[in-house]
């Protein structure tokens, strides 16, 4: 044990400084959602500018009628430890989505919409793809309304410009 | 881990400043370390600083900012402004207990 001046920590590390992340959610799967919320979120308490792009499947993740009952499905999933053949039987899905969320709730994690509410308050970007929303003939007002806009993929190059990019 | 002198007061701290004794805390020690990372303290501040402290001793581990939303009650846009841009580990230095290890 020694005594010492007192170490202040780099909260603001110059380094850091500049720092930004892009995320590009691709998948509508509940098991999918997770992962790009939650490292957002940890982004944004860092101090780090953060962006989330939706894109296809992802949509499911922004759009209003969907975004609070995504699913899980264990078909073909390995890590579920379970014959494919079971997994495959009707009432799986709900079944698997349900004790799912019982686990995400166990561990008090947000909601999908609270998770959105949560990164949006901490300052991160929502952006949807353009022609995803063409394709599924969306448009902002059925997308969740911290979407900040419809954007192309140009679009999503300017706001990436710099940015280390997570593509899930 | 180390002690240095901060008001007059001897405290431990670990090789990032943060304090391992949260007994050693006073008022006059989070307004010494607030000053380190350029905060000066309101009563805005204060409340937050003591929901941490309570939540600690409550719960044994440093809240996450969602917990100091949540529970204590102050809206996560508010933490961002009073804490900027590290509210969850600027406002554990300050409360003297260690960095939030939950991910959420």
């Amino acid at each position: 044990m020694t005594t010492s001046v007192l170490p202040v920590p780099s909260f603001d590390d110059v380094e850091q400084e500049g720092r930004k992340l892009v995320i590009i959610c691709s998948k509508g799967s509940l098991d999918m959602a997770y992962p790009g919320l939650v490292l957002a979120n940890a982004a944004l308490g860092e101090g780090i500018e953060t962006h989330l792009f939706f894109t296809f499947w992802g949509f499911d993740m922004i759009n209003n009628k969907t975004m609070g009952h995504l699913a899980f499905n264990p078909v073909g999933n390995p890590a579920t430890h379970m014959p494919t053949a079971i997994m495959g039987l009707p009432g799986m899905q709900a079944f698997a989505t349900h004790m799912m969320k019982k686990q995400i709730e166990g561990l008090d994690l947000p909601t999908v919409p609270e998770f959105m509410e949560l990164i949006t308050d901490a300052g991160g970007h929502l952006w949807a793809c353009r022609m995803s929303a063409d394709m599924m003939h969306l448009t902002e007002d059925d997308l969740y309304d911290r979407v900040e806009g419809i954007i192309s993929a140009s679009d999503f190059m300017e706001i990436s410009e710099g940015a280390q990019t997570l593509f899930i | 881990m180390s002690t240095a002198t901060i008001v007059g007061r001897e405290i431990h701290v670990n090789d990032e400043g943060f304090m391992t004794d949260h007994t050693e805390w006073t008022e006059d020690v989070a307004r010494a370390l607030a000053a380190n990372i350029g905060i000066e303290l309101t009563d805005a501040h204060w409340e937050v600083l003591r929901f941490v402290r309570q939540d600690y001793d409550a719960q044994g581990e440093s809240p996450t900012l969602r917990r100091v939303a949540n529970v204590g009650g102050v809206p996560t846009k508010q933490l961002f402004t009073l804490f900027p841009k590290k509210p969850a580990k600027k406002m554990s230095y300050i409360a003297g207990v260690p960095k939030p290890v939950g991910c959420v």
